[in-house]
């Protein structure tokens, strides 16, 4: 009872006081000897001496002995601790560099049979646990990376130890980050609930229900529900909860929202392509999936010539790799096209076979180039994470990403469709083919630059789609039925219709998802889809194109 | 045997002579012959289609243990000779491969199947023809057949310990479990027993929460913001048995969100060292796993195990070549083989049912230590690790059992009238009150 009570005060100890500087004092020395014994008493007795110490070299010496790494050497006397490092094999034998436990002075390399590992048992682990967390957490709170100090603010706030207090309104007065900051606030409103007296509580209360602490609702729940607690504690606490609940249920629609956004956004993404080469030249293109699978892997190929050429500008690989894989899936577009698509112009049901066949193609050159495994495409450093955008709701920067790509590209779409010389030329051989070509418009050059257009954006597509999903060979195969679904909803030959359709799926999708789970919102948006291609089978935006007059 | 019934005597009467009638006329060449023919074994593990990605690695691995075996004389003087077939991710073609395995080439044992749907259709081809298989794959247990020796963990050897883990002081001490899977039989009948379990310690309702996605699913928005709700006011984890490559989304999902492995730690059921090959690791790390082996196991025999693979993968010209990594499904795929020589040696004989009584009790010094087979239920005894990812896709192990876990294929949370036992009883019995 009195060692478990020692080892709490130790565990709270660094809080208190300033670092106590007796490095390599009798007491360590004797501790360090003390772990070659068999009493496993004695040998917490002396992780708690040693962590006491709160001596960041007996810290790391705890976190070698944690991982295994440590050893006695000798008998008797002159029994040595020492900290094993880097094992190799030499001849027949094992050898291993040791040094000194305390400050790691080299002691040269023995064999590695000349040393007694001191295994760090369960127990001992447990007992050296807090002493790490707790070095941890301090090292944490005074990191220059926001992130982790938020993390460590978080985790003192669960733990809400009342020691942790004086240390947390320290941290307040020299933190400027704001989300940091708002966290540590959190932390100290949940130690002084937890500890102080009833009108500390009351300010605590008010407090989390100011900052709407999601983190909180637990502990002022128990409050609320208290009957020992005074009223105006107990109302103070409901009153927050109320606050919390109101902040909660803004947090969630406009999370919802976002997430039927980042959806509908992917979605459009992938069925672009697909709805201008289906709208403009009536190509059920099967090969779509297998042309995002391209631009995927251009991107892999993009970020490992950088990994390899340019590893201090690795984080602008995916700026050229969106171009790249662009004129990559363009250029197998224009080969498609140009190769095979248009020797079969006005018989859908053999274009359909034939893309088919060119993505099976596609999909097995990948394998046997690539490998059939996935590979691993990692986000630049400014994709990964999010944005704070208000308590309890992160936006991660690559669905923001992908939104603004979509947004983009749909701009493009219009601009290059309804704006330029060339979607002049689209958009009249769409509708009428043979005035076109008799106006002099070259028909099957319009074709092809369509096609390649198409395609491109499917590459752009498989590009956004490595920073959220895999990337392997069976990428296309995912997404084609999705695709299909939002051009086919959206009515063929109309981009209004896709960029509705898309954005009517992602919403509804994520609208259902939360209350009836991910595979029943599948379900249910296939259902809704057929419900509605049987009231209007020829989707949202009907029109004539050129498919429609064949 | 103090209840032999009559229809007790008539099945084993019936199976020792169908055993018999095999004998005198399917297998005469084998039997006799000895010291000259090889002996076959079957391998059936999907070459293509979507688990070839997993089950690949296991064939190259039981071919590297039937070459050992063979380079060491092979089984009582005879060679082993494999033969190799491709179900192709395809579960009716299971177990139409596994009829031919045993009724056309005649195999002595088949090593095989990874998902829990594939063991099911071929279950009762082996059943109905007296063959054996060797399982390698953790699996969600509730399953007793005589044909099968179950060489992976059971639910009491890999998910509830991993939960155990995570509510232990050492492990974080965690108080509300989101259990996460595809929806599929193993994670629906895992996190059945997880549930059961966490109940009967006492975890309250209200903090176990319950989801499945669809297979390869990609769009973890909404869970993830689920579960940073569920995680809020903190002592909360995640247990996932979410499969293959949903993963990636997932974890990078969680981390985007702002979710931390310090907070709410991820303990997974389905990732091991070979699917970590090939996916960005960045934001995995610092999350948990649990499995009865890893390739970080520092032994000896581990190493010589890890380095055999690689040269035999770099002499085979597989790909991947010595970058190839070992883990839980392929030591076990590769005790498996190892077990069945010594047993058909113990045995005398090639002849099902008398390997099978050799198997039990078997021990074999595999990479992670000495494992053994049960003496009466089918399974294995095999050590509990822990292991935490690393950057670089192995794991760290940080914590794990002192001596094996006995094998539970009913678990005493949702079944614990039942048990299985091949020798006092026929298979699955009711346990007396």
């Amino acid at each position: 009872m009195t060692r478990s009570l020692l080892f709490l005060l130790l565990c709270v100890a660094w809080l208190a006081g300033p670092p106590a500087s007796h490095a390599q004092s009798p007491d360590a020395l004797k501790a360090l000897g003390d772990l070659a014994l068999e009493d496993s008493d004695k040998r917490e007795a002396a992780v708690a001496a040693l962590g006491g110490t709160r001596d960041p070299k007996w810290l790391e010496f705890l976190t070698a002995l944690r991982d295994g790494n440590v050893y006695a050497r000798g008998k008797g006397a002159t029994r040595e601790i020492v900290v094993g490092g880097v094992k190799t094999t030499k001849g027949d034998q094992d050898v291993i560099d040791i040094a000194t436990a305390y400050d790691r002075k080299p002691l040269g390399t023995v064999p590695v049979s000349s040393l007694t590992e001191i295994a760090a048992d369960r127990r001992l682990r447990i007992a050296i646990k807090p002493f790490l967390d707790a070095d941890e957490t301090r090292v944490q709170l005074a990191s220059p990376d926001s992130e982790a100090r938020r993390g460590a603010a978080v985790k003192l706030g669960h733990q809400a130890d009342a020691g942790a207090a004086a240390v947390v309104e320290a941290a307040i007065a020299k933190e400027t980050v704001p989300n940091v900051r708002h966290a540590l606030e959190e932390s100290l409103a949940l130690i002084r609930l937890a500890h102080g007296d009833a009108a500390v509580r009351v300010l605590a209360a008010q407090s989390l229900g100011g900052l709407h602490s999601f983190d909180g609702v637990p502990a002022l729940q128990r409050l609320a529900a208290d009957t020992s607690a005074s009223r105006a504690e107990r109302e103070a606490a409901t009153q927050a909860i109320r606050q919390i609940e109101r902040w909660s249920l803004l947090v969630r629609t406009i999370e919802t929202s976002f997430q039927g956004a980042s959806l509908a956004s992917i979605l459009l993404l992938m069925a672009l392509g697909l709805a201008i080469v289906f709208g403009l030249m009536g190509v059920i293109n099967m090969a779509h999936g297998e042309l995002m699978a391209l631009g995927a892997y251009s991107t892999f190929v993009v970020q490992n010539v950088f990994r390899a050429r340019w590893p201090e500008r690795f984080d602008a690989y995916f700026i050229v790799a969106l171009p790249v894989s662009f004129i990559v899936a363009a250029l197998v577009g224009v080969v498609l096209e140009r190769g095979v698509i248009r020797r079969l112009y006005g018989r859908p049901l053999e274009t359909l076979l034939l893309t088919w066949g060119a993505s099976l193609i596609i999909q097995q050159g990948l394998r046997l180039w690539f490998g059939a495994a996935n590979v691993d495409v990692s986000s630049p450093s400014w994709l990964s994470g999010g944005f704070a955008l208000m308590t309890g709701l992160t936006l991660p920067f690559n669905r923001i990403f992908i939104i603004g790509l979509a947004v983009v590209c749909v701009a493009a779409m219009y601009w290059l469709l309804f704006a330029t010389g060339a979607g002049l030329r689209i958009r009249a051989v769409t509708q009428n083919r043979g005035m076109s070509s008799c106006l002099g418009v070259r028909a099957g050059w319009v074709d092809a630059t369509t096609f390649a257009l198409g395609a491109g954006l499917a590459g752009l597509a498989g590009a956004a789609l490595t920073q959220i999903g895999n990337v392997g060979p069976s990428l296309g195969q995912n997404y084609i039925v999705d695709s299909f679904m939002v051009v086919v909803t959206g009515g063929v030959g109309k981009l209004a219709g896709t960029i509705l359709a898309a954005a009517g799926i992602g919403g509804l999708n994520k609208g259902i998802e939360p209350a009836l789970g991910a595979v029943f919102a599948k379900v249910a948006i296939l259902l809704l889809v057929i419900l509605f291609l049987q009231r209007r089978p020829a989707g949202l935006f009907a029109t004539r194109g050129r498919s429609a007059e064949a | 045997m103090s209840t032999y019934s009559r229809r007790d005597f008539l099945k084993t009467g019936l199976v020792a002579a169908g055993a018999g009638v095999a004998v005198a006329h399917g297998l005469p060449s084998i039997v006799t012959a000895q010291g000259k023919e090889p002996v076959k074994i079957g391998v059936l593990h999907s070459l293509s289609g979507t688990m070839a990605i997993s089950e690949v690695s296991l064939r190259d691995v039981v071919l590297m243990a039937v070459d050992e075996v063979n380079a060491k004389g092979g089984v009582m003087g005879r060679q082993i000779q494999p033969v190799v077939v491709d179900p192709a991710s395809n579960w009716d073609l299971f177990a139409e491969k596994a009829k031919q395995l045993l009724l056309q080439d005649k195999v002595a044992v088949v090593f095989g199947c990874w998902t829990s749907v594939s063991r099911k259709s071929v279950l009762p081809v082996f059943e109905n023809n007296n063959g054996l298989l060797f399982y390698p794959v953790q699996y969600e247990g509730e399953e007793c057949s005589k044909n099968v020796f179950y060489t992976g963990a059971c639910p009491n050897q890999q998910l509830i310990p991993g939960a155990e883990y995570l509510m232990s002081k050492e492990g974080g001490g965690y108080k509300k479990f989101y259990l996460l899977g595809t929806d599929y039989v193993f994670p629906r009948t895992a996190n059945k027993i997880l549930r059961a379990f966490l109940l009967a310690k006492g975890v309250p309702a209200a903090n176990i929460e319950e989801e499945y996605t669809p297979f390869s699913h990609q769009d973890y928005q909404t869970i993830v913001g689920k579960i940073k709700r569920f995680a809020s006011g903190g002592g909360a984890c995640v247990l996932s048995t979410i499969n293959g490559d949903s993963n990636v989304p997932f974890y990078k999902e969680f981390a985007n969100q702002g979710l931390r492995s310090e907070n709410a730690p991820i303990m997974a059921y389905s990732v091991a060292e070979d699917e970590l090959r090939g996916m960005d690791t960045s934001a995995l790390v610092g999350h948990l796993a649990a499995w009865n082996y890893f390739q970080s196991v520092d032994t000896p025999a581990n190493k010589k195990f890890v380095n055999a693979f690689k040269e035999y993968a770099q002499k085979k010209n597989l790909p991947g070549g010595t970058k190839r990594v070992t883990d839980d499904p392929m030591e076990a795929a590769y005790f498996g083989v190892h077990i069945w020589k010594q047993a058909a040696e113990k045995a005398k004989s090639f002849e099902v049912d008398a390997v099978r009584k050799a198997v039990y009790g078997q021990t074999f010094a595999a990479p992670v230590g000495t494992v053994k087979m049960h003496e009466y239920n089918q399974h294995t005894y095999r050590p509990v690790l822990i292991g935490e990812i690393l950057k670089d896709g192995q794991f760290k192990i940080i914590s794990r059992t002192k001596t094996n876990v006995e094998p539970e294929p009913w678990s005493k949370y949702t079944s614990p009238d039942k048990g299985c036992d091949w020798i006092n009883h026929q298979g699955t019995y009711q346990k007396k009150a």
